[in-house]
């Protein structure tokens, strides 16, 4: 295999064979239809050092860990285990070699218990080849002591708090003689208590010499555990060194992709120069919303004919806002007033009736039916409006259907295709139209571009100017830093689930919102942020399974 | 158990365990507070053992009343009966717990019946041996299918299901030849032999339950069961060997099936065609009330033994009150059946919420 090109590695080329890595990938590639997760990505884990790996929504953080593990068998490149080249098939082949991960997600079995959780696959037996569950619930508890769980390790598993399931399958990985351990986003659900013990358990295992891969998004707890770090961007490696010689900023324009001496550029997308004529009185106020673990004390307003940004890393707690003010996010506090009405019940149906939109992010789990017409996705939420007594009138539908197709210049060969034929693109302009015919006052914009080609993006863009300026008001939020700046009139930062910051005016560049962003001032006590959200189950399920069958709060789930 | 023993040559425990310091000992240990509460403990008590309770207040009241119900005889004839639905519930209690189902298993239950009468003219082993072989390969089938081919249980098993009974009405001319076990042969007496008046079959029903519930509880084949029903996609994350566990319980279902025909055949001297039909639905019904979740990851076999023996006795019951006609019985366990459903719902929640 050619050496790892492209990347300046000094210290990885002067490293002898005594410093050997413990793990290693050389130009892995991977790739998914119509995806390159993974391109030609190299990087090394030497023994006994917490390494963090860093990178924006899409970066390629969760594939290159699903490679590492054996979920995921790459299509270019090979692992390297203490020099050997190694191949893992399956999960069970990575363990046997000596990675283990904690996953974002606790990836145990509920109704098992925390002890037959943490030995599954591995019990103890006795002479007779039986399990020794007297053995088994011992060792348990002396593990679990070690992380400072007092629990019965004979109590199912779903009946323990997030946190200690997260010290659970802590437990299991660090018990199985791993030279690898490998950490999702490990804090994501931890009380500040429990983050300070797993910090502890890191510290120990560097002591014993095991390499940490450390994933999150958090930067103090990077620069507090790791030593080294790597950034991916669009699934290439884009730098490792040592952490210390890094601040905060040149991190986050890392990972980013955005060069601070470059910032000052003509603008890039569509959305014109000029603000916008924003209303005096807000149309929509959301008063200290909290949801624990996820929002805490967020507090906007949005007036009408203005696009209001909303601006954060992953994780920051900008799609949770963004559900929580269309009212499906379940919260603990906080008051939404449309109009100077506030809501009573906020449930989706109500945030509906009250005139708010949201585009969610996921549009594939979260939107569009791709099994029905065009026509159909575009007047699903308005059916109750264009029906009398039950019956949807046709003619109605097909006035509507035809007028947004031609505004939004939604490309398909009729109105009854099928949706899930249409690109990304023009998906989510159906989307976006299903919204407009009802009407709304308020339109929440998660992500509305991502994923769609270059051109029906200018689309998107224009099309959300011009929305404002007929006196919507549109909230936006964009990973991508170009569209917000040039997009928004304001922007809200959030940080840790809080409110960071508010650019206004003049503020609104990307100098001001990279200091933001990178703040090196540690945030308030934001307490653990919700989940990233490049995995597969939105940050809101987080505390779900803990409580699955209470009845959900919303009464329109849009899982 | 006892900590002088010397550690056993399976699986020596040479874990280091890094972490047992970290918390730095004793001093650091927060409060547990994680033990169950009084109300918690009796709802897990009331799901793992309701049935069985359930049981006794039947079989109890039944004996003050019907003083027919209480006799030696009778036990032994609601036994038998049960046995085999024993078996087969036995089977579909392990596919279950996996978050699966197999409905072919009424089919291949008559299918092994028909093609033991007729290997029973080559011998107990041939009587034996024929239907084992035929029933775990359409286990093994519905197991690979599923497993390999990723496909839906109720699909594949409902398909083996049309499968195994059209099978069984072409080796029977449609139904018209019926093969007989020899008179007085060791096949025969397997089925109708006993030990104090309780034929074999409820012994050997006994012995499997017996072996089950250990394969269950005390070994890692048992407790991959239950991850892989409790979280398929945790259980492969944890490198447990999921497909070949489904593999494996889907031919032990067809294996089970397949004796319980063959020890019904050798009861009834024959192999009767048109046995086994809903057969699926009563294993199913008595898996449940036994307090297996349908939804898997959660169950156990003696709750399976509990259910299966409950709606024997209500089937005993309405056939000794005479009065009522036999089709009430379908009506009863269908009640019984919503029952135990909701009051599971019901515990769960009360167990989940503190």
């Amino acid at each position: 295999m050619a050496p790892p090109e492209a990347e300046p590695q000094p210290p990885e080329a002067a490293v002898g064979p005594e410093r050997s890595a413990v793990l290693e990938a050389r130009s892995v590639s991977k790739r998914f239809p119509g995806v390159v997760a993974l391109d030609d990505v190299s990087f090394s884990l030497r023994p006994g050092e917490t390494h963090a790996l860093v990178g924006e929504n899409g970066a390629g953080k969760s594939t290159l860990i699903k490679v590492l593990t054996g979920v995921y068998r790459p299509d270019g490149g090979e692992l390297r285990m203490s020099g050997e080249p190694v191949r893992f098939a399956r999960p069970f082949e990575a363990q046997q070699a000596g990675i283990s991960t904690i996953y974002q997600e606790v990836n145990l079995v509920p109704l098992m218990s925390a002890a037959r959780n943490i030995f599954l696959g591995r019990e103890p037996r006795n002479r007779l080849g039986l399990i020794d569950f007297a053995r088994m619930y011992r060792e348990a508890t002396e593990l679990l002591d070690g992380f400072g769980v007092r629990v019965d390790p004979r109590r199912p598993l779903h009946t323990l708090g997030i946190g200690t399931q997260q010290m659970v399958a802590l437990a299991r990985a660090v018990s199985v003689n791993a030279q690898v351990v490998i950490m999702d986003e490990p804090t994501s659900s931890l009380e500040p208590r429990e983050v300070e013990t797993l910090f502890r358990v890191i510290d120990n295992l560097r002591a014993q010499g095991i390499a940490v891969l450390y994933v999150s998004h958090r930067m103090d707890e990077l620069y507090r555990v790791c030593e080294r770090v790597t950034v991916l961007r669009d699934g290439r490696h884009i730098h490792t060194g040592d952490l210390a010689d890094l601040d905060r900023m040149q991190l986050v324009s890392m990972m980013l992709g955005r060069d601070l001496a470059e910032v000052r550029r003509e603008g890039v997308t569509s959305f014109t120069a000029e603000g916008h004529e924003a209303a005096r009185t807000p149309v929509l106020t959301a008063t200290a919303l909290s949801s624990r673990h996820q929002l805490h004390d967020v507090s906007l307003s949005l007036y009408a004919g203005e696009v209001l940004g909303l601006g954060g890393l992953l994780g920051s707690g900008r799609s949770e806002t963004a559900k929580a003010l269309s009212g499906a996010l379940p919260l603990d506090s906080g008051e939404l007033t449309v109009d100077g009405t506030p809501l009573k019940r906020l449930t989706p149906a109500a945030a509906i009736r009250a005139g708010i939109s949201l585009l969610p992010e996921d549009r594939k789990a979260e939107g569009i039916v791709p099994g029905l017409s065009v026509r159909e996705n575009i007047v699903l939420a308005a059916m109750p409006r264009l029906s009398r007594a039950g019956v949807v009138s046709r003619a109605r539908q097909d006035r509507i259907v035809d007028i947004f197709m031609k505004r939004l210049r939604i490309k398909a060969s009729s109105p009854e295709q099928k949706v899930g034929e249409l690109s990304g693109g023009n998906q989510q302009k159906v989307l976006l139209a299903r919204w407009l015919c009802l009407e709304p006052k308020v339109l929440l914009l998660d992500e509305p571009t991502r994923g769609i080609d270059v051109g029906a993006k200018a689309e998107v863009q224009s099309l959300i100017d011009d929305l404002a300026r007929e006196g919507l008001a549109v909230l936006l939020i964009s990973s991508d830093i170009e569209e917000l700046i040039e997009g928004a009139d304001r922007i809200v930062v959030l940080r840790g689930g809080a409110v960071a910051g508010e650019l206004e005016g003049d503020e609104v560049d990307e100098s001001r919102l990279l200091e933001v962003l990178a703040d090196h001032t540690p945030a308030p006590d934001p307490g653990p942020a919700s989940g990233g959200h490049d995995d597969p189950v939105p940050p809101g399920a987080e505390a779900a399974p803990a409580r699955q069958d209470v009845a959900p709060a919303a009464e329109e789930d849009p899982r | 158990m006892n900590e002088t023993t010397p550690a056993p040559a399976v699986r020596a425990p040479a874990r280091r365990t890094p972490a047992a310091q970290p918390g730095g000992g004793p001093k650091t240990r927060p409060a547990d507070t994680s033990r169950p509460t009084g109300r918690q403990r009796a709802a897990e008590l009331l799901q793992r053992q309701g049935v069985l309770a359930v049981l006794l207040i039947v079989v109890i009241a039944a004996s003050f009343i019907y003083p027919t119900f209480a006799s030696l005889d009778n036990a032994r004839g609601v036994t038998i009966q049960a046995s085999f639905l024993a078996v087969v519930a036995l089977g579909m209690t392990l596919v279950i717990i996996t978050g699966g189902i197999d409905l072919s298993v009424g089919s291949v239950f008559a299918l092994g019946g028909v093609l033991a009468a007729w290997a029973s003219q080559y011998g107990f082993l041939a009587a034996l041996l024929v239907p084992l072989v035929v029933c775990g390969a359409i286990g093994l089938l519905n197991g690979l299918l599923i497993a390999r081919g990723n496909m839906a249980p109720f699909i594949i098993t409902l398909a083996t299901l049309l499968g195994a009974r059209g099978l069984l009405l072409a080796l029977t001319d449609e139904g018209a030849t019926t093969y007989l076990v020899p008179k007085d042969s060791a096949f025969g007496e397997l089925g109708q032999g006993s030990v104090w008046g309780f034929g074999y079959p409820i012994i050997i029903a006994l012995v499997l339950f017996g072996a089950g519930g250990l394969v269950l509880q005390r070994t890692s084949f048992g407790q991959t069961l239950f991850a892989v029903g409790g979280s398929s996609d945790a259980a492969t994350l944890m490198g447990l060997p999921v497909a070949r566990t489904k593999i494996l319980v889907y031919t032990l279902s067809g294996l089970l099936a397949g004796l319980a025909g063959a020890l019904n055949a050798a009861r009834l001297s024959s192999g009767v065609t048109i046995i086994g039909v809903g057969m699926e639905l009563d294993a199913i019904s008595a898996v449940v009330i036994g307090g297996t979740l349908l939804i898997g990851g959660a169950g156990s076999i003696s709750g399976t033994l509990w259910g299966v023996l409950l709606l024997a006795v209500i089937q005993n019951l309405i056939n000794q009150i005479g009065s009522l006609n036999s089709s009430y019985q379908s009506v009863v366990s269908g009640g019984f059946l919503i029952v135990v459903v909701v009051a599971q719902r019901y515990l769960a929640r009360s167990r989940r919420t503190t």
